[in-house]
């Protein structure tokens, strides 16, 4: 008998199809309790977005709620936003204008700007910051709100906490984050011209005209006001996150970082079907 | 430590009008998991009669609570407020039942970036859209001063000790002029002098408003002031219901031990 049968005849060491039994289940709960989890999650957001729904569509509405929101999701996200879109209309000025000399394609130099902030960089760019900086913002404030009772105290009060935390919030996402890639795109396309203008002179207005030539309307407005998707996703995930805290300060903490990772990652889902669906709807 | 003030309101007989109960609950159950956390409550409260509920912590004081205000639902049982049952109730039709009560929470769960001001104002904001901004702060700065929490109105709620924030937290639970006041542990947390306080404010409130309330609390004292009954909850069942007098009266080991302890 080798010295591992002796061992497993001693029952020092079970042999290895017992070990297998024992770690089995483990490894079998733990995944039942992963795929619950998940189809969990999904079902609670599913409840939670019908419960905003029900109550965004019925009066009293919030308006002076939204009012705020809109300000703290639009005014207060705007320099962030105009100060990342300058940087990347410099890095793309400066890419673009390296590879397209390789390429003998300098002319094409507005064009190609105009078109990668205002398709691809643009949207994404100000979908993701958003969802770092007002997705955290709206979670952890919510998921603080939530552990202190506050949110408790507004329902005793005979109101509705997602008509005035959640659908207020959401819809001042959706508004404002068009609103905010458009601002992405103008400071973006401003920085580029600047950047290319102090290698080789170029007027704005020739900038311009020559970037948008043979743009049409669908060629940028269905990028824009995509974002109004992701808009939607940041709001409803924080909000969701923030409303079923849990935990008290380490909860908090969970849902800020919740809400980032989790919009963040849906932004980026979104971005990829929403491009084909634009491409489908709008060759 | 009763005032004189506490012992004449005490004297007076609660308003018993003929009517049923303004808050009635019936064979009420509610479980989280496997923990059966009340099973099978049975309390009713009058008009202008505060029952106090007893019971060592866990025992689901506050369950109770939440449950009659529709924080939480119940596994089954009713619950009557103003002879409408709540269970099942859609949250707009809760909403209109709600605006009956007030609710005063353990750690009074002010909105914390909100001044008191508007931490009081913020019920008549929402359900008296009919008074001007005029009227509301004036009724704003009535409240406080009934409360005796006049001169802190644009001070933020971190910035007031745990006994101001209750006296606030009480003030807003009154904006809407409740039928019911709900008290979680109004005295949790604080001091002697303070509890008492507290305790006198709630009988004076009482006495010139007549709600109908349920103070939860596991302070004897504070209940045996401000309570026209006791209510002793021990592993989710009503152990005990009556005046002081019954419970110091009663023969169960548990009451006994109790009173012994508080």
């Amino acid at each position: 008998m080798s010295n591992r049968g002796v061992i497993a005849a001693e029952g020092l060491n079970p042999p290895i199809t017992e070990r297998c039994a024992e770690t089995m289940p483990n490894v079998a709960d733990t995944i039942t309790k992963l795929v619950n989890g998940f189809f969990e999650w999904f079902g609670c957001l599913g409840i939670f977005i019908w419960k905003v729904l029900r109550a965004a569509v019925t009066p009293p509405y919030e308006w002076r709620e939204i009012i705020r929101q809109l300000d703290e999701v639009g005014s207060k996200s705007f320099p962030l936003i105009a100060l990342a879109g300058a940087a990347i209309g410099v890095v793309i000025s400066m890419e673009a204008r390296y590879s397209l000399t390789r390429f003998g394609a300098r002319s094409m130099f507005p064009a190609t700007l105009v078109y990668s902030v205002i398709q691809v960089m643009g949207p994404i760019m100000t979908g993701l910051i958003v969802s770092g900086r007002v997705g955290a913002g709206m979670g952890a404030e919510l998921a603080s709100m939530k552990v202190s009772e506050q949110i408790d105290a507004i329902e005793a009060s005979a109101i509705n906490p997602y008509r005035l935390l959640a659908a207020t919030r959401i819809l001042a996402c959706i508004l404002m984050l068009p609103l905010l890639t458009l601002a992405a795109d103008a400071s973006g396309l401003l920085t580029g011209w600047f950047a290319q203008t102090l290698v080789e002179p170029l007027s704005f207005h020739q900038f311009i005209e020559s970037g948008f030539q043979g743009a049409t309307f669908s060629s940028f407005l269905p990028q824009t006001f995509k974002t109004a998707v992701y808009g939607l996703i940041i709001g409803t995930i924080a909000c969701f996150q923030g409303m079923r805290t849990r935990g008290g300060a380490e909860g908090v903490g969970r849902a800020a970082t919740n809400s980032v990772v989790i919009a963040s990652l849906f932004v980026i889902l979104a971005d990829v079907v929403l491009v084909k669906f634009i491409l489908v709807v709008f060759p | 430590m009763a005032t004189a003030y506490d012992i004449a309101i005490k004297q007076a007989k609660p308003a018993h009008d003929g009517r049923a109960p303004v808050i009635d609950v019936v064979n009420l159950r509610k479980s989280f998991g496997i923990h059966k956390v009340l099973d099978g409550i049975n309390l009713s409260v009058n008009r202008g009669e505060t029952l106090a509920v007893l019971g060592r912590s866990g025992t689901g004081k506050s369950v109770l609570l939440r449950l009659i205000i529709g924080l939480k639902t119940p596994d089954s049982g009713t619950i009557c407020i103003c002879g409408q049952n709540i269970a099942g109730l859609a949250i707009d039709r809760m909403g209109e039942i709600r605006k009956k009560m007030g609710f005063l929470f353990q750690h009074s769960a002010l909105y914390d970036s909100l001044t008191v001001a508007e931490n009081v104002v913020f019920p008549l904001e929402h359900h008296r859209r009919d008074m001007s901004r005029f009227e509301r702060n004036d009724r704003v700065k009535q409240l406080l001063t009934e409360v005796g929490m006049e001169g802190i109105l644009e001070k933020m709620p971190s910035d007031i000790s745990g006994g101001m924030q209750k006296r606030v937290g009480l003030a807003r639970a009154l904006a809407l002029e409740p039928e019911i006041l709900l008290l979680d542990e109004p005295t949790a947390g604080l001091d002697p002098i303070s509890s008492g306080e507290i305790d006198d404010l709630i009988l004076k409130l009482q006495h010139e408003r007549q709600m109908a309330s349920i103070v939860v609390t596991h302070d004897l004292h504070s209940a045996k002031t401000i309570a026209n009954r006791l209510a002793l909850l021990d592993q989710g069942n009503v152990v005990i219901k009556g005046t002081f007098e019954d419970l110091q009266k009663s023969d169960i080991k548990f009451v006994k031990e109790f009173l012994k302890q508080s």
